[in-house]
């Protein structure tokens, strides 16, 4: 989202498939940048995609390279610390590229292999077998409850597996745990203290309904959803696991949580655009007017207004709606 | 996957349903005489939900006189699918236009079957469906009707003409003793007192499976005028059923008294006594049960699992969430209010039975 081509020509082809396809769901993958960019105009080409994604997409996927690089490095620690029986599966890791094509491992390609394998994950379902299997639309139908609030957070459990044969594989339920926790999120939010809307659990590999149901209700109450969506989750199971594991899990969070992203996102784009900087840059480009740049930003403060608002009811005890009364 | 099933109940229910109803015919031309249709379908997703209220539609449409049941399976209450209430809503009102009757597991109380009955440790979806399949051989495996010399013909109709004696009353729900795993079926005997005992308990009590029944609960005394026995009913979570149907199969089943089902306090007090009961029975033992019984009945025991659903739909209605995905597709606002609204009568003819 931060550099040029990604947010000008990625956002221009998203729009392209929505009028060539206006039946298919557009569910997009974008790199936020971070604090420290090194493209100054960072703030200004992701607040113009911002509104491309908002407007044209169906479901966004938002990922920082920060989380990405705090994950390859938890795994390196784990590789090299030596202890014992901590050995792990060097292919095993989700940022191997074990399976894909062979050569010299180029910068990015740990970083990159997360989001390859959060999108394989995506996708078993569409392309295995298993006893509760989901489309992607269905991820769309089921996490979207209103239009524009269509960014989720994802997470990605296990992130490798053990070597040792003899050690017991990870219970089954750390799984789940795992997948709530910080250090599996690629992007850096809080979930758990902000309010979540809906919430998708994608199983691979050797899990049953149970074992699913036995979580769901165990992690439950430490996670506080909105009032008119207690019970909402959205499960698949495929019975095919990932290379080199039992069983993995994708979780996927529509959250308020994102809304901070998106406030630092507009708070640095306000840095600029009040002094006009760089501004000429864009302006000489055919087409490209200042309109563009305010109209990127009211869409994006009341995308986070819409956030707001839901955030508000979080705590509030919400009474039930009345019903119809029907004349006996 | 109404989330979906308005995709299918709008889009891919009409692409399909010339195909669909092609391979309907040529079955229905091949029968000597056509027992009806039996639709087995899930409530919560998308195809099952969607499709199959679509395609019970159209066979409605075009066997206007043939006798349709509809196996529906209600999904877990701490959700399989976000939408689940909002596709629940719209497949029963749907449902209760073109169905004659609709059967109910709930995979709730399938599971705690599993898990308490059945002592299975890690549940797969193939457990779940084995319970089902049980329950539902159990019914429609031959039987003889009461006064008949042999085996019914016609397992569909004989079940509406027993089941579903008004339009506003579908409800039907299965009760099938005893269900335990084989090591403990080794060790078990069983009597037919015992089993009509307790499957009567389970009915009044409004018990879901063979275990944790509330041996408390009792039937109202007899002369009570109606007003008071509603209140005296509801305090007590008395089930009132509106009619009963027991098929026992296995050894001795002649011997079998099924009087305690004809209780007249059972039963809501407008139909005429003698009717709202009836019994199959058959030598035959069932699915390695040396005598096994099963109860199909039209009473009041879905009441609170549907007014739940109808209450957690509305309140996500109330917000709008979740709206668009089914306007887009062609299901309004209005269809949902004309669906809450069947509903909501639903649970009042049924609360005031």
């Amino acid at each position: 989202m931060g550099g040029g081509t990604g947010s000008g020509l990625g956002t221009f082809v998203l729009n392209v498939l929505e009028d060539e396809f206006p039946e298919v769901y557009r569910i997009v993958t974008s790199v936020y940048p971070s604090a420290e960019d090194d493209v100054i105009t960072s703030p200004y080409n992701s607040v113009l995609a911002m509104r491309e994604l908002t407007e044209h997409a169906d479901c966004v996927l938002p990922i920082e390279n920060q989380s990405l690089v705090d994950i390859v490095n938890k795994i390196k620690h784990m590789s090299h610390s030596g202890k014992l029986g901590a050995e792990i599966k060097q292919s095993s890791t989700i940022i191997s590229g074990q399976g894909g094509v062979k050569g010299q491992e180029k910068p990015f390609d740990a970083m990159n292999n997360i989001v390859a394998n959060m999108l394989l994950n995506l996708t078993s379902s569409a392309r295995f077998e298993g006893s509760l299997n989901m489309d992607l639309n269905e991820i769309t139908m089921n996490l979207v409850p209103f239009p524009n609030l269509h960014y989720l957070v994802s997470s990605l459990t296990p992130l490798y597996t053990l070597a040792d044969v003899n050690v017991p594989s990870r219970r089954l339920d750390q799984m789940f745990s795992d997948a709530f926790s910080k250090d599996h999120q690629l992007i850096h939010s809080d979930p758990k203290h902000s309010l979540y809307l809906a919430c998708a659990l994608i199983v691979r590999g050797d899990v049953q309904v149970s074992d699913l149901r036995r979580n769901i209700e165990r992690l439950k109450p430490s996670l506080p959803f909105v009032s008119w969506n207690q019970e909402g989750w959205k499960t698949g199971l495929c019975s095919v696991p990932p290379v080199g594991h039992s069983h993995s899990l994708l979780a996927l969070a529509n959250n308020t949580c994102v809304k901070p992203t998106f406030i630092e996102l507009k708070d640095r784009f306000m840095k600029l655009y009040k002094k006009r900087a760089h501004l000429h840059h864009y302006l000489h480009v055919d087409g490209m007017e200042q309109s563009c740049f305010s109209e990127a930003f009211s869409s994006l403060s009341s995308l986070i207004e819409e956030y707001n608002q839901l955030d508000a009811t979080k705590g509030l005890l919400m009474t039930d709606a009345q019903r119809l009364n029907i004349a006996v | 996957m109404y989330s979906v099933a308005f995709p299918s109940f709008c889009v891919h229910g009409p692409r399909h349903e010339e195909d669909i109803m092609d391979l309907v015919r040529r079955e229905v031309e091949k029968c000597d005489r056509l027992g009806g249709f039996f639709n087995m379908m899930s409530m919560a997703g998308g195809t099952g939900s969607g499709m199959g209220t679509y395609i019970t539609q159209c066979l409605r449409d075009t066997y206007p006189h043939s006798f349709i049941l509809n196996q529906v399976t209600w999904p877990y209450g701490t959700g399989e699918v976000i939408v689940q209430n909002y596709n629940s809503v719209l497949t029963l009102s749907h449902l209760y236009q073109s169905s004659d009757a609709i059967l109910v597991h709930e995979n709730d109380t399938v599971h705690k079957i599993c898990a308490q009955l059945m002592n299975i440790k890690q549940i797969s979806f193939k457990d779940v469906n084995k319970v089902i399949a049980h329950q539902l051989g159990s019914v429609l495996q031959p039987a003889y009707t009461e006064g008949a010399s042999e085996y019914n013909r016609n397992p569909l109709g004989d079940l509406m003409k027993s089941m579903v004696c008004h339009p506003e009353y579908k409800l039907l729900g299965l009760r099938n003793i005893p269900q335990m795993s084989e090591t403990s079926l080794a060790y078990s005997v069983f009597t037919w007192p015992g089993l009509l005992k307790h499957l009567r308990q389970m009915l009044i009590a409004n018990a879901k499976m063979e275990e944790g029944i509330d041996w408390q609960v009792r039937p109202p005394a007899g002369g009570l005028p109606p007003a008071e026995k509603g209140t005296h009913n509801k305090q007590l979570r008395f089930n009132t059923s509106l009619a009963n149907l027991l098929i026992l199969r296995g050894k001795d089943v002649q011997s079998a008294d099924t009087g305690g089902f004809m209780d007249p306090a059972l039963y809501t007090s407008w139909l005429p006594p003698g009717v709202a009961s009836s019994t199959w029975r058959t030598p035959m033992s069932f699915n390695r049960y040396e005598k096994s019984a099963t109860l199909v009945s039209n009473s009041q025991f879905l009441l609170k699992p549907l007014d739940g659903i109808v209450g957690k739909a509305w309140n996500m209605f109330a917000s709008r969430a979740y709206v668009h995905q089914y306007t887009q597709f062609g299901i309004s606002e209005e269809d949902f209010l004309d669906s809450f609204t069947a509903l909501e009568q639903i649970i009042a003819s049924y609360t005031h039975l």
